[in-house]
C-alpha cells in the first residue's frame, strides 16, 4: 500500500538501466573497467537513494503541521480543495485582497 | 550487483605474457590492483649504457636500485660528470638570473629535447663558457663604467651646487650674510662664518684681504643622504665647532653600480682653517664613506671643469648604452634557448645520476643494474634499450634477466587525470600493499555520493558543478598557466572530484527537494487540505494534516523525493531526521559490507584460504546478523506501518509501531520490547523474538571464531610441520637462502613471511584485530550518522540564511525594495557561496574522507606498500622547475 507502480518502474528502470544496461555497451578500452565500476555504482547508489525516500513516504505516521497563513496560501496557490475556497472565501479574500475564486 | 562485479575484474597472479591480447586484458584493470611488478636485473655495454637509460628516462617505467650503498657519493664512477652538469647549471641559472633582471622573455616553446650524448657535452659546456664569460666580462665593464658615470655625475652635482655656495659668498653683501647668519648663526656651527662676517664688515676688500690672510681652506664631497646627520654631529665633535659645513641634496636619485639599487645622497663643502683641521676632516669624511672631489677654488677653473665633465659623461653615456645594448643581445639569444638548455643539462645529469647507481663487472666493459618494471610494460622496456643500443652504435644488445626476489614490489598504479585526484585521496592514506584490492576506482562514485548526502542542495550542488565544469572544460589553459596559488592548486588537481560532488550533490538535493532551502512541487503533492472547517480555521493557528488515507494522505506518495508539503511543516525537522538517520545507517552498512566484501577478493588473490575462513566468513556474519538485520527492520516498518484508519488496524498504526533502535538494542541485551496492551506485540513480524535470538547468538559465536581460530590453526599447522622433517626443511631453507643472496645482490634477505612470527604475537594481533572489528562494527555504524548529522545542518543553516537574509530583502515594499533586494541578495549570494558552499563543503568533504579513510577502508585496506618511483625525464624536470620557482 501506499506505493504506485508507475514511479517505481520508471525510476527502477532508468537506474537499472544506467548500472546494468550501459556497463554493458562500454566500448573496449583501457578504461572499461573503471567505467563499468562508475556505472553500477551510480545506479545503485541513486537508485537506493531515491529509493530510501519514496518507501519513506510511503506510508507517513505523522503528517505535516502547517501554520494558518501556510494553509491559505496552499490552499490557493496549489488549488488543493476547491472546497475550502468555497467554505472560506470570506477569510480568503481577507487574507489576500486580490484574490478572485 | 555491487559486490560480486568486482570479482571478473581481479586478475590471478597466473596470467602471464603470453600473448599480446593478453597483456590489454590485464592493463584494463590495472586501477583495481597495482601493477604486477617484477626485479630485473640489466646488463648494458659500457658505450651503450648512456644511450639506454636515456631511453628509459624518456620511458618513464624503471625504477632503478641503487648497487653500491655504502660507495659515498664521491666515489662513484661518473662523479666527474654529475660535477660537470651541475657546473654547467650553475652557469645556466646565472644566465637565467641575469635574463630575469633584464625582464626578457623566456620562450618557452614547451618541447622536450632529446638528452645529448655524451660528447655534445663537450660543446654545451664550452657554449655555457662562453656566454658566461662574455657576460661577466660586459658586466665588469657595465659597472666600471658606471662607477665612472657616477662619479662625474657626482662631480657635475658638486660643481653646480658649490656654485651656488660660492656665489653667495662672492655676491652676498652685508645682506646676505645676515641672512646666513639668521640661519647658521644660531648654532656655534657658524664661528668660522662669524669670523668671516667680522672681516665682511671691513668691505669687499677687507673680505678678499681677510680672506686670504685666514686661508680658509674647504673640501667638497658627496655623501649618503641619511648619514648626514651624524655626519654633522661628528664633525662637530671632533673639529670643536670650528668648521662650517654647508650642505646641499641632489634631488634624483643615483644608481649604485655595485647593487643596482637607486640611491639618493647630498652634496657637502666644509670649510675650516688649517692643515690640522684639514686632515681631521678628511678622515671623518672617509670614515663616512664620503667620496671627496677635487674642487677649483676659481670659478673659472671651476666653469672650465664642468664643461669637461660634461662632455665626459656624454662620452661616457654612448659607451655605456653601446655596452648595454651589446649585453641585451647576449641575453635575447640566450633566452631563445635557455630553456632548452635547462632540460639537456638536467637530463644529462640524471642519466649519470642513474649510471653511478650501477655496478661495473669484472670485465668493466659491461654496467649491472638492478631495476623493478611493470611486468605488462617489459616490452615497452625492451624496444627502448633496443633503441637505445641502436642510437650508441653498439653491436652487443643489453640483456634484460627477470629475477626472484623475496621483497616486496613497490606499488604502481596506472592512473589517467581523471582518476589520479581519487587515487591521490587512497595514497594519502597510505600506499596500496603490493598488488592489494586499490579502493580508488569505488571512491570514484562512493566519494562524491557520500558527499553529497551531507551536502545535499541542488542549487549549491548546482555552483559546484558549474565551477568543476569550468575547470574541467578550461582545462589546458588553466593547466598551462601553472599557478603559484596552493589553494587554487588544490582546487584544480580536484576538479573531477568537485564536478562528480557536485553532480551529486544536485541529486540529492532534487531528492530531499532543497534548493536554497525551498521546494520544488514538480508532481503536486501527495498532501491535500481537506477537513478544517471554519471554525477550526478561526481558532487554531497550526493545522496537523492527518496521515490517514482517507483524510489529508492521497495514498502514494510524492514521486521522486521529499514531498514539498514537508518544507513547509513546522514538524518538517522530525520527520526529516528520522528519515535521513535511517538512510545514514541504510547508506553506512551498505558501505561497510562492501569494504568486507574487499577483504574477500584480498584473500582469494593472495590464496589465503585460513583469512577467508577465520575472518572473512564471521566478519560477514557479524555484520549481516545484527546490522544489516536492522536495515531490513527499518524497511519492514517503512513497508508495514501505516496511520491507521480503523481500531482494526491498531496493531500496524502509528501508535503501536516500534522504535527501531529500541528494538535492536533490546535484541542485544537479550530483553524484552515494552509495548502498549492494545498493540498486543512489540513485534514487526511473527517469530521475531526467536529469529532475533537465533541471529544474536550466532553473531556472539563469531566473535571468538575470530579471536582463537586463526592463531590455533596455525599453532596446529607448525606442530605438523615441526614433526614432519626437521632436516628436510632445514636443507631446502639453506639453499634458498644461498640463492637469494646470489641473486639479490646486495639487499639481504629480510621479509620472512608470517610463518616464523612468534605464536604470542599471533594471538595478540589476532586479538586486536578481533576487538577492532567488533567495536569497530558499532561505533563505524554510529559513525555513518554523520551523515545525517552534517545534511541536517547544512539544510538548517541555508534556511536560516534565507529567512534571515534574503526574505528581508524580499519584505521591503516599493521601489525602495529594488534597491534593498539588490544589497541584500548581494550579501545573501556572497554568503551562500563563502559559508554554505566552501565552508559546508569543505567540512562535507572532510567527514567524507573519513568515513572512506577509517570506516570504509579498514574493512580490508592494509595500506603497508611504497610506492614506484620510476626513473623518468618527466617526473625529474617538473620537480626541478618546481623547486626553482619556490625560492
Amino acid at each position: 500500500m501506499g506505493a504506485s507502480a508507475i514511479p517505481f518502474i520508471i525510476f527502477t528502470v532508468i537506474w537499472a538501466g544506467v548500472g546494468g544496461f550501459l556497463p554493458m555497451v562500454v566500448p573496449k578500452g583501457p578504461n572499461r573497467g573503471i567505467i563499468q565500476v562508475i556505472l553500477i555504482l551510480t545506479g545503485v547508489c541513486c537508485w537506493l537513494f531515491w529509493l530510501c525516500c519514496y518507501v519513506a513516504q510511503m506510508n507517513p505516521l505523522i503528517g505535516p503541521k502547517l501554520d494558518r497563513n501556510t494553509v491559505l496560501v496552499v490552499a490557493k496557490q496549489w488549488g488543493i480543495e476547491i472546497l475550502i475556497v468555497f467554505h472560506f472565501q470570506s477569510d480568503l479574500t481577507k487574507a489576500f485582497p486580490g484574490y478572485k475564486p | 550487483m555491487l559486490m560480486s562485479k568486482p570479482l571478473s575484474f581481479g586478475h590471478g597472479p597466473q596470467q602471464t605474457l603470453k600473448c599480446v591480447e593478453v597483456h590489454k586484458i590485464v592493463k584494463m584493470g590495472s586501477l583495481f590492483r597495482s601493477a604486477e611488478m617484477t626485479l630485473c636485473q640489466l646488463f648494458l655495454q659500457s658505450e651503450a649504457a648512456y644511450a639506454c637509460v636515456s631511453e628509459l628516462g624518456e620511458l618513464g617505467l624503471v625504477q632503478f636500485r641503487d648497487l653500491n650503498p655504502d660507495v659515498n657519493a664521491f666515489q662513484r664512477k661518473f662523479v666527474n660528470e654529475v660535477r660537470r652538469c651541475d657546473e654547467m647549471e650553475r652557469k645556466l641559472r646565472y644566465l637565467e638570473k641575469e635574463i630575469k633582471k633584464d625582464g626578457i622573455p623566456m620562450l618557452d616553446t614547451g618541447e622536450n629535447p632529446e638528452a645529448p650524448q655524451p660528447r655534445e657535452m663537450i660543446d654545451l659546456e664550452a657554449t655555457f663558457e662562453k656566454l658566461e664569460n662574455e657576460l661577466r666580462e660586459v658586466n665588469q665593464n657595465a659597472e666600471a663604467l658606471k662607477r665612472n658615470f657616477l662619479e662625474l655625475t657626482e662631480l657635475k652635482q658638486i660643481l653646480r651646487k658649490t656654485q651656488v655656495f660660492f656665489d653667495e659668498a662672492v655676491a652676498g653683501g652685508n645682506v646676505c650674510h645676515q641672512a646666513e647668519l639668521s640661519a647658521y648663526g644660531g648654532s656655534q656651527m657658524a664661528d668660522p662664518s662669524r669670523e668671516e662676517e667680522q672681516v665682511t664688515l671691513l668691505g669687499e676688500e677687507g673680505l678678499r684681504a681677510g680672506g686670504q690672510a685666514l686661508k680658509l681652506g674647504f673640501v667638497a664631497g658627496v655623501i649618503l643622504r641619511e648619514r648626514i646627520p651624524a655626519f654633522e654631529r661628528m664633525l662637530w665633535r671632533a673639529c670643536r665647532g670650528n668648521v662650517f659645513l654647508r650642505q646641499a641634496e641632489i634631488e634624483t636619485p643615483l644608481e649604485d653600480p655595485s647593487s643596482g639599487d637607486q640611491v639618493y645622497k647630498s652634496v657637502f663643502i666644509i670649510f675650516f682653517q688649517g692643515d690640522q683641521l684639514k686632515t681631521r676632516v678628511k678622515k671623518i669624511c672617509e670614515g663616512f664613506r664620503a667620496t671627496l672631489y677635487p674642487c677649483p677654488e676659481a670659478p673659472a677653473d671651476r666653469r672650465e671643469m664642468a664643461m669637461g665633465v660634461m662632455t665626459r659623461i656624454e662620452d661616457l653615456n654612448t659607451v655605456l648604452g653601446q655596452t648595454q645594448d651589446h649585453r641585451h643581445r647576449v641575453l635575447v639569444a640566450a633566452a631563445k634557448n635557455i630553456k632548452n638548455w635547462f632540460v639537456k643539462v638536467r637530463k644529462i645529469k640524471a642519466i649519470y645520476h642513474t649510471l653511478n647507481l650501477f655496478n661495473l663487472d669484472v670485465t668493466q666493459k659491461c654496467l649491472i643494474a638492478e631495476c623493478w618494471v611493470p611486468v605488462l610494460d617489459l616490452e615497452n622496456i625492451q624496444l627502448a634499450l633496443r633503441r637505445g643500443t641502436e642510437r650508441s652504435g653498439s653491436s652487443v644488445p643489453p640483456i634484460l634477466n627477470k629475477m626472484d626476489t623475496p621483497e616486496d614490489p613497490p606499488t604502481y598504479n596506472h592512473t589517467n587525470k581523471f582518476t589520479s585526484a581519487f587515487q591521490t585521496l587512497i595514497d594519502s592514506y597510505g600506499i596500496a600493499s603490493y598488488r592489494e584490492m586499490n579502493p580508488a576506482p569505488y571512491t570514484i562514485i562512493t566519494f562524491p555520493f557520500l558527499f553529497a548526502v551531507m551536502f545535499g542542495d541542488l542549487g549549491h550542488g548546482c555552483l559546484m558543478a558549474l565551477f568543476g565544469a569550468w575547470m574541467v572544460i578550461n582545462e589546458k589553459p588553466l593547466a598551462a598557466k601553472k599557478s603559484d596559488n596552493e589553494i587554487w592548486n588544490i582546487f584544480f588537481g580536484g576538479r573531477y572530484i568537485i564536478l562528480l560532488m557536485g553532480l551529486f550533490s544536485m541529486y540529492t538535493g532534487f531528492i530531499y527537494n532543497d534548493i536554497f532551502s525551498k521546494s520544488l512541487n514538480l508532481f503536486g503533492p501527495s498532501w491535500r487540505i481537506f477537513n478544517i472547517s471554519n471554525a477550526d480555521l478561526k481558532s487554531k493557528t497550526v493545522f496537523e494534516l492527518d496521515a490517514r488515507a482517507d483524510q489529508n494522505y492521497l495514498g502514494t506518495s510524492y514521486p521522486i523525493g521529499m514531498d514539498p508539503a514537508w518544507q513547509l511543516a513546522t514538524n518538517k525537522i522530525i520527520f526529516q531526521n528520522s528519515f535521513k538517520m535511517k538512510i545514514s545507517i541504510i547508506l553506512g552498512i551498505i558501505h561497510m559490507l562492501f569494504g568486507v566484501v574487499m577483504s574477500l577478493f584480498n584473500h582469494l588473490y593472495f590464496k589465503n584460504r585460513l583469512s577467508i575462513l577465520t575472518e572473512f566468513i564471521p566478519q560477514i556474519i557479524f555484520l549481516t546478523f545484527l546490522f544489516l538485520y536492522m536495515v531490513l527492520l527499518m524497511f519492514i516498518k517503512w513497508f508495514v506501518y501505516f496511520a491507521n484508519i480503523s481500531d482494526d488496524d491498531i496493531v500496524y498504526g502509528t501508535r503501536c509501531a516500534p522504535s527501531i533502535l529500541i528494538t535492536f538494542i533490546n535484541m542485544v541485551l537479550q530483553k524484552a520490547t515494552p509495548y502498549e496492551p492494545k498493540c498486543k506485540t512489540s513485534n514487526m513480524f511473527a517469530g521475531q523474538i526467536g529469529l532475533q535470538y537465533l541471529l544474536f547468538y550466532i553473531a556472539m559465536i563469531c566473535v571468538p571464531w575470530m579471536l582463537l581460530a586463526k592463531p590455533v590453526l596455525i599453532m596446529r599447522k607448525r606442530k605438523q610441520a615441526h614433526a614432519y622433517s626437521v632436516t628436510h626443511q632445514q636443507m631446502a631453507s639453506a639453499t634458498e637462502n644461498g640463492d637469494a643472496q646470489q641473486t639479490g645482490g646486495g639487499t639481504g634477505g629480510h621479509g620472512e613471511g608470517h610463518d616464523e612470527e612468534p605464536l604470542g604475537e599471533i594471538f595478540i594481533h589476532q586479538a586486536i584485530h578481533t576487538i577492532e572489528y567488533v567495536l569497530g562494527s558499532v561505533s563505524h555504524t554510529a559513525s555513518y550518522l554523520r551523515l545525517w548529522a552534517l545534511s541536517l545542518a547544512h539544510a538548517q543553516l541555508s534556511e536560516v540564511l534565507w529567512n534571515m537574509v534574503l526574505s528581508k530583502g524580499l519584505k521591503v515594499e516599493g521601489w525602495p525594495g529594488g534597491i534593498a533586494l539588490y544589497v541584500i541578495f548581494a550579501f545573501w549570494a556572497s554568503l551562500t557561496v563563502s559559508i554554505l558552499v566552501l565552508m559546508e563543503g569543505l567540512s562535507a568533504f572532510l567527514h567524507t574522507l573519513r568515513l572512506h579513510w577509517v570506516e570504509f577502508q579498514s574493512k580490508f585496506y592494509m595500506g603497508a606498500g611504497y610506492m614506484f618511483q620510476p626513473f623518468s625525464f618527466e617526473v625529474i624536470l617538473d620537480s626541478a622547475s618546481q623547486s626553482k620557482e619556490e625560492p
